[in-house]
């Protein structure tokens, strides 16, 4: 069989990887996506792992998904349906509860019952947060110049960037400095006073990182959530209908629509360099494939660690990426239910269960979770970030049957002692007798439940360190530090080679800027 | 289910399209009768009967509470009396509004300020070191504007003994019991007519409505919805937050603000106040002139009649007030937006609220709106009217 040419080998079927492999193949360009696992998503899939029962088993919610993308590819002609998930609900321990709706008349009358002040505040901090992700927002779709290049193309890429902070009002742009610097405790502290809800919004400034509510920088991470929060032009949360698989596979169609082959099955053993130069890949089955680039949707430790020569990589940027931070802080219960679960706080079915549930009754709560896991151990009182994606898509479970999806933090990769399969079920087991201190039917409702640890989201889905953002989303490796200095254009120091996962800007989240923005890269340094 | 107001067990019944808006977090009426025309004409000929109790209430008390509300406010709180109500607007530090509403002086140290927006953070961010204590009295207590050249008629049926309602003047207050209920009467309103709020325990609303409704029978009383108000309040040309400004605290952009003095509302800026919130930036823009007023434009019925001639129609006008930026030019060039506007019913014309330049906006400038005539973009001739439209004697008599 004469062996097949490509212009371009994309490693890993990752949302991201197919995003570029599929602008890549729109240009015309004959390109071959490699993917390790038998099927294709990364971290963005959906899994019947108990019959009837389909898990979003990673990732399992929508925010950042760039329209664009959804635009370009035409993903909703290739099925792509992301369904609004309309409110966030915090049971409490005291029997009582905060449920933030998508109305705001109603969700200003729940805040007025814990706090009339906060309500309010809860008003004008929204809009504030909106400012500030109208100035950042545009960012998200750009490629970070490089402020120490003196290149024309980043000198004007600069002055774009220069020209979008300098049309901020005043306020918003101390506003913005103190979100790059405070903590999203403290920076909430200067709003509310009711405790839950500032738990619950600065729960969003901690997932996926290894820091507290309490931690500087976090206050940023929760304006880069506040950007999939925000009605109107831009989207809300939501939830692809089918599971977050729906979304990788609409991508996956809309490139092999374009022309891009796709192998599921066909793990990646090394890139091979030829003269400094990336040349092709090859496979754990021996199996060599050449192509003129090849473009890594890996972690930037996966791809420039593992599957690089050391020789091939310079020292300075190996040292760069060695020092890279991605610290798994977080695990995943997924879990077939026989009933909804019922909330003491407000027991049977209701709105809030459509929603967000979100485990984060207090700031000392969560700074205790983050407490555990400095020292080594998972929190014995997690965080969790919990929906019940059947609720919103019944397909996902047989009738009358649920999916409940949890997100769990802290559970540290490097656990004390390591992670085996005894220390995994003991996560699992504090993760459902925590909800069940709210919950407490949830226990016998449980049909299956599938538990995933820092460890094997790594070994499973090479998410190094288990971190589900291919490195913590703080300032230090954000824009044009992400995921090196000098190399935040997707391009690497070896020609031929390029990045496009959310190791790059803009970073992680089902977002595939990342891929759109490398495959455009690509396109404009190539000429083929 | 979104709530109603305390007078929703009697509103609801009477609401028979049950075409329900919004206000503050409420449901309200928009009108009760399948059309809202019958209620308009009541508030200009007979009497109506609104609820207006979604209204923000603060009850403002305490030693320092002149001292404190003259430092929020913009008019010279040491000049309202108590028995007295005034009009004010409120403003951040660059002199933008934030709110506008009422202010009544109870006692000596009781005010209630009514506003449109929740402003209890606002409220509260300016009372460091105050001896002022702030309720927030929006849901405890309702109330209802009687609104109409007969409403004075009807609250003597109910009031037959204690205060002298022919001698409670435009913007006083006073407490009383009508129908045994205890209220708090004031003189003012939304419609520029001769009207009254009365302001009631939510706990004695039905019972009040109930009274108000029986007495004002043989006086044409007719319980009025939202579109009827939206149009009488055009008429008497007072403007709506988030319709025709947009208070600060929702603005995206800097120019989306409007200061008092862009409103036509500099009577109500006290610059003679030593201090208050916004004072120097209003005192600026005091000294050099606003670059934008707010009118009224009338809009010239023979050109009505021209543009839609032209594709063989009469003019058709809304029957219902619009609430949507239309551009207004001078020659070519835009020199302002109309924010709300209907065909008054009383005056017989098309009016419109409007931000213009302050280079156009001299009364009986002539202007051009824009209107839609059969999906194309046409321009209709206006002049910029002083505000109020309407303003009969009886509203201050």
């Amino acid at each position: 069989m004469p062996a097949e040419s490509f212009d371009a080998i994309v490693i890993g079927a990752g949302h991201n990887g197919l995003t570029c492999a599929a602008y890549l193949a729109r240009a015309g360009k004959r390109v071959l996506v490699l993917e390790r696992r038998p099927l294709v998503g990364g971290a963005a899939v959906t899994e019947e792992l108990f019959p009837g029962f389909k898990y979003s088993v990673c990732s399992y919610v929508v925010s950042l998904l760039r329209p664009e993308i959804i635009r370009d590819l035409d993903l909703a002609r290739h099925g792509l349906e992301i369904l609004p998930l309309e409110s966030t609900f915090t049971p409490l321990p005291n029997g009582d509860s905060l449920l933030r709706s998508a109305d705001h008349d109603e969700t200003r009358r729940e805040i007025y019952r814990h706090s009339p002040q906060d309500a309010d505040a809860y008003d004008r901090f929204g809009r504030l947060m909106y400012r500030m992700a109208l100035a950042v927002k545009p960012i998200l779709s750009m490629a970070p110049p490089d402020p120490t290049s003196m290149s024309l193309k980043d000198l004007r890429g600069m002055l774009r960037f220069g020209k979008h902070f300098r049309d901020l009002e005043q306020e918003d742009f101390f506003t913005l400095y103190k979100l790059m610097t405070m903590s999203s405790a403290d920076f909430l502290d200067e709003w509310f006073e009711t405790d839950a809800l500032k738990a619950t919004m600065s729960a969003s400034g901690i997932i996926g990182t290894f820091l507290g509510p309490r931690s500087p920088g976090t206050a940023y991470v929760q304006l880069h959530h506040y950007m999939g929060e925000i009605d109107g032009v831009f989207r809300a949360w939501g939830f692809a209908r089918g599971g977050t698989g729906a979304v990788s596979d609409s991508i996956a169609r809309a490139a092999e629509g374009f022309g891009a082959r796709i192998r599921a099955g066909a793990s990646v053993e090394r890139v091979i360099v030829k003269d400094g130069r990336a040349v092709g890949v090859a496979l754990e089955n021996g199996d060599t494939i050449s192509a003129g680039l090849v473009i890594s949707g890996l972690d930037p430790k996966r791809t420039f660690l593992r599957l690089l020569d050391a020789s091939d990589v310079p020292a300075d940027f190996r040292r760069s990426i060695e020092r890279y931070r991605m610290r798994g802080s977080s695990g995943k219960v997924n879990l077939a239910l026989s009933e909804l679960p019922s909330f003491t706080s407000r027991p049977g079915m209701g709105d809030h269960l459509r929603g967000a549930i979100s485990i984060s009754p207090s700031q000392d709560y969560l700074e205790q979770a983050y407490d555990d896991a400095k020292y080594g151990e998972f929190s014995s009182r997690p965080y969790m970030d919990i929906v019940i994606p059947s609720l919103i898509d019944p397909s996902m479970a047989p009738p009358g049957k649920h999916v409940m999806s949890l997100f769990v933090q802290y559970a540290p990769f490097e656990l004390n002692g390591g992670w085996n399969d005894e220390k995994r079920e003991a996560f699992g087991d504090a993760v459902i007798d925590a909800v069940c201190e709210y919950a407490p039917n949830l226990r016998d409702a449980i049909l299956h439940r599938q538990v995933l640890t820092p460890q094997d989201l790594e070994d499973e889905f090479g998410l190094t360190g288990g971190n589900i953002f291919h490195g913590d989303l703080s300032l230090q490796q954000l824009f044009f530090l992400r995921p090196a200095p000098g190399w935040a254009n997707y391009t690497t120091p070896l020609r031929g080679l390029y990045q496009c996962g959310s190791g790059t800007h803009p970073g992680g989240g089902i977002c595939g800027a990342p891929g759109r923005l490398a495959a455009l890269r690509v396109l404009q340094d190539t000429r083929w | 289910m979104l709530p109603g107001t305390p007078l929703h067990e009697r509103t609801s019944a009477l609401c028979l399209g049950q075409n329900w808006r919004r206000w503050a977090g409420h449901l309200v009426a928009s009108s009760y009768e399948l059309n809202h025309e019958r209620e308009y004409w009541a508030i200009r000929s007979t009497a109506g009967l609104i609820d207006v109790s979604p209204l923000h209430k603060y009850l403002i008390q305490g030693p320092d509470a002149e001292r404190y509300l003259s430092r929020v406010v913009t008019r010279d709180v040491g000049k309202c009396d108590v028995g007295r109500v005034m009009y004010t607007t409120w403003c951040d530090a660059a002199g933008k509004i934030i709110d506008d509403g009422t202010l009544a002086r109870l006692g000596e140290d009781s005010y209630r300020l009514t506003s449109a927006q929740p402003s209890l953070l606002w409220l509260h961010d300016n009372l460091a070191g105050m001896d002022v204590r702030i309720d927030d009295e929006s849901d405890s207590l309702a109330a209802v504007a009687l609104q109409g050249p007969n409403s004075r008629d009807i609250l003597k049926m109910l009031a037959d003994s204690g205060p002298d309602l022919d001698r409670l003047r435009f913007f006083r207050l006073t407490d009383a019991r009508l129908d045994d209920i205890p209220v708090t009467i004031s003189r003012t309103g939304y419609t520029g007519d001769l009207g009254y709020e009365i302001w009631v325990d939510a706990e004695r609303a039905i019972p009040l409505w109930d009274s108000l409704m029986t007495a004002g029978g043989p006086y044409g009383i007719l319980p009025a919805g939202m579109l009827a108000l939206d149009m009488a309040r055009i008429e008497a040309g007072l403007m709506l937050i988030t319709v025709d400004y947009v208070p600060t605290h929702e603005a995206l952009l800097e120019s989306q603000k409007s200061s008092p003095l862009e409103m036509g509302l500099g009577w109500t800026v006290d610059l003679d106040k030593k201090y208050f919130v916004g004072r120097n930036a209003l005192a600026a823009e005091a000294a050099r002139g606003p670059e934008w007023m707010f009118r009224g434009l009338d809009i010239d019925w023979n050109s009505l009649e021209r543009v839609y001639g032209e594709v063989g129609l009469p003019p058709l006008v809304p029957a219902t007030a619009w609430r949507t930026s239309v551009p207004v030019y001078r020659g070519g060039r835009q020199v302002g937006y109309a924010t709300s506007g209907c065909w008054s019913p009383l005056l017989k014309k098309y009016i419109a609220l409007a931000h213009l330049e302050a280079s156009a906006a001299s009364p009986g400038t002539k202007l051009e709106i824009e209107l839609t005539v059969e999906h194309r973009r046409k321009r209709a001739a206006s002049t910029v009217a002083e505000l109020p439209f309407f303003d009969l004697p009886r509203k201050r008599a």
